[in-house]
């Protein structure tokens, strides 16, 4: 794609990098690049690859601008609170580039649509926030033959690699389920809402990211393909791991067992343990829905994180599973405590802290909002 | 023998800590570090599943340990 004469000038100081050139410069104006969340990773991957001169940048995100997100998300203007992320990053990122074209997508990547929409692009850059999207987002991309540049970041630590990177001998690279083939369960991967994020890791991570893709694309040095970075920001340390292809991997490996997307929330959920399970007194749903109406009625204690709450809920009080311990003050000892989840794991992680804690009156609730939804309320929106 | 762990992410609140040394018999395997680590630390348990690393290379349970070798602990964090 040819360079115009305001391009040559906009891009004057990449394209007299040693191996970059105009050629590089039409790579990357040619270039199709997804970025998944426009969030603390994708904010960062969305500035550098606009100001680079990739040509379309799509952007997919539902979730709104949040005061909260702002010590991090410098893409983002504490008067932008509450307008949707996509779409007001393409607003600034317009302005800050007006030759590059924008697709919005204001809603959830999910098995659905992921196949359909990262179809569209050369690139996909994963700025997620959680577990059962960085596997469907690796998963659509092997699927679909499509490099992806991952970056996960953690209180003060980042982690960065390339995955599914076509090699020179037609095979692909490692990707995430090389380097995770199992999720743990989920309060072994806390979020950033639970386990807090330094601020400049998100944009030392997303540029990293931003750069691994800019290689990729214009075919310059080499990248982390086949390497895991870590990044310690507290004390500085970076410690490389070599990731190898597994033959047992289910979705690129010699027998693949996984040939289209599934259910990646259950997957990361994982299967309830069937040892412990009555352990647990519990109600079910059409039981509590008929405690709600008859009364009295029972404290509901929502223990998922706050971005499920913020997507589906059925009223109860949100305190996430890694909060419990430091919010008991909000939890009443004198009414009867039904405590959810999405499928009823972590609800009983919570009710475990809950009896060490001289909880008594405590129910689970038996399939969580996911059972809920299928036999209360078929509008209440899953994920 | 002896072997450094060292943690990445959640694992330094599980082994309270960056790194802790532990000594092993000889020819103890990535398989042996695991069982230990869930002695000393029962909330490693639901981190067992993660494969782990010795020096720069990610390994199977059944690898056989040398002296000094750093066995890396990383789990998955999904931020961003």
């Amino acid at each position: 794609m040819e360079l115009n004469r305001e391009e040559l000038i906009r891009y004057n100081r990449q394209i007299i990098l040693p191996n970059f050139g105009t050629e590089g410069q039409e790579k990357l104006k040619s270039a199709r690049v997804l970025i998944i969340g426009a969030g603390g990773l994708g904010a960062p991957n969305l500035q550098y690859l606009t100001a680079a001169g990739i040509g379309t940048i799509g952007v997919i995100d539902f979730d709104d601008v949040s005061l909260t997100n702002l010590q991090r998300q410098v893409l983002f203007a504490t008067n932008e609170v509450g307008q949707n992320k996509a779409q007001t990053a393409k607003t600034k990122l317009e302005l800050l580039n007006p030759e590059s074209a924008f697709t919005v997508y204001e809603e959830q990547i999910t098995s659905e649509n992921a196949l359909k929409i990262i179809d569209d692009y050369d690139l996909v850059i994963d700025g997620s926030d959680n577990l059962p999207t960085r596997y469907l987002v690796n998963d659509a991309c092997v699927l679909l033959g499509k490099p992806l540049l991952y970056g996960a970041i953690f209180r003060y630590e980042g982690q960065v690699s390339v995955f599914n990177l076509l090699q020179e001998d037609g095979s692909r690279g490692p990707n995430y389920r090389d380097l995770f083939p199992t999720p743990p369960p989920p309060e072994m991967v806390p979020s950033c809402s639970e386990g807090g994020v330094f601020g400049a890791l998100a944009g030392i991570v997303g540029a990293m990211q931003a750069s691994e893709a800019i290689k990729v694309i214009a075919g310059l040095g080499d990248t982390l393909s086949g390497r895991l970075l870590l990044f310690d920001s507290l004390d500085f340390t970076t410690r490389f791991l070599n990731i190898r292809c597994n033959p047992d991997n289910p979705v690129s490996g010699d027998a693949p067992t996984i040939t289209k997307l599934i259910d990646y929330e259950a997957f990361c959920e994982g299967p309830a343990i069937p040892s412990t399970e009555a352990a647990y007194a519990s109600i079910s749903v059409t039981g509590l829905k008929r405690r709600m109406e008859e009364g009295p009625s029972p404290f509901v204690l929502d223990v998922r994180e706050d971005y499920e709450y913020a997507i589906s809920n059925i009223g109860g009080t949100n305190i996430p599973l890694g909060q419990i311990e430091s919010r008991l003050q909000e939890i009443p000892h004198d009414r009867e405590l039904i405590v959810h989840c999405k499928s009823g794991v972590r609800s009983k992680k919570a009710i475990d802290i809950l009896k060490k804690q001289g909880y008594l009156n405590l129910l689970n609730l038996e399939g969580g909002i996911l059972a809920w939804q299928q036999e209360i309320d078929s509008e209440l929106k899953v994920y | 023998m002896n072997i450094e762990i060292i943690a990445f992410g959640i694992a330094k609140d599980i082994i309270q800590g960056k790194s802790v040394a532990m000594n092993l018999a000889l020819g103890a395997t990535v398989s042996d570090v695991k069982k230990d680590l869930i002695r000393d630390y029962p909330d490693f348990q639901s981190l067992a599943s993660l494969k782990l690393a010795v020096n720069a290379e990610y390994v199977s349970d059944d690898y056989i340990l040398n002296e000094n070798d750093e066995v890396v602990l990383i789990p998955p964090v999904s931020g961003g």
